[in-house]
């Protein structure tokens, strides 16, 4: 059961323990490139995983969708906050 | 209640980052690059039968050289039928309702179409201010309206997309209170 200790860096985000999150943090790449990198390989991910398959469904498309609106939203809240349902405006 | 009709077409920015910006990225997710497949998934191929119809539908009444226009057309009404569509998910920001996205993309356009006709065929595209079959007294002034008209083209037409599409969200939003 003993696994080859792997170093921090290079460990992907779900093997790294609570108490390392910072120092795994911090030694991220956070350079342009890096950033560049980042983002597209977690959109590969997920277009290799919910949309570039054989009989792909709504779903991969859907759940862009519904992330745009969350986003959306949380960027538009401390506007939105005025739509309140309120007895006395 | 709203405190204001318009308050929803302000550009809200957060983290000191407008909205505008993630809104006009997004519909570049929407339409990955087909690999070189024989066969693609479906998201591809049905993109892939939309725009092959939509551009054959455009480029019908060009002769062949106005093909030439058929990639920045096509793009330019992908670009717009995208973020106005995306505008009627809920929350969202629609670029195009801000006059300066509207004259941003419409100027550049219209004076590209009128730098190059005069560039490349001056006399037809000078000929296009008279109309065919005018009376002769009438020409000096319909030459002065038609280049009045043709001026005010970018600026009317920017101006109808604008409106167009903030009068359909200020609808919804009356509707709704």
């Amino acid at each position: 059961m003993a696994d080859r200790p792997v170093p921090l860096a290079e460990r992907r985000l779900m093997d790294v323990k609570l108490a390392e999150l910072p120092n795994w943090l911090g030694k991220r790449d956070f350079t342009p490139n890096g950033l560049i990198r980042s983002v597209r390989g977690g959109y590969d991910r997920y277009f290799n995983k919910y949309i570039n398959v054989k009989k792909g469904g709504i779903g991969g498309i859907a759940m862009l969708l519904v992330g745009y609106i969350a986003l959306s939203y949380a960027w538009e809240y401390d506007h939105i906050k005025h739509d309140r349902w309120r007895k006395y405006h | 209640m709203a405190l204001n009709f318009f308050d929803q077409f302000l550009s809200p920015t957060h983290l000191g980052i407008p909205l505008v910006l993630i809104a006009m990225i997004f519909p570049w997710v929407l339409y990955p690059s087909p690999s070189n497949r024989w066969l693609n998934n479906r998201l591809v191929t049905l993109q892939g039968q939309f725009f092959n119809r939509f551009t054959q539908q455009l480029l019908l009444p060009l002769n062949q050289g106005g093909h030439k226009w058929a990639l920045i057309l096509l793009s330019l009404m992908v670009f717009l039928l995208s973020i106005n569509m995306l505008g009627l998910l809920p929350y969202t920001f629609t670029p195009t309702t801000q006059l300066s996205l509207n004259m941003g993309l419409a100027v550049p356009f219209w004076l590209a179409t009128v730098i190059i006709g005069m560039r490349n065929q001056p006399t037809a595209a000078l000929g296009h201010l008279l109309p065919e079959g005018t009376p002769v007294p009438l020409i000096p002034v319909l030459i002065i309206i038609e280049t009045i008209s043709l001026f005010i083209r970018p600026i009317a037409l920017g101006v109808r997309l604008t409106a167009n599409l903030t009068a359909g969200h200020l609808l919804i939003q009356l509707i709704a209170t």
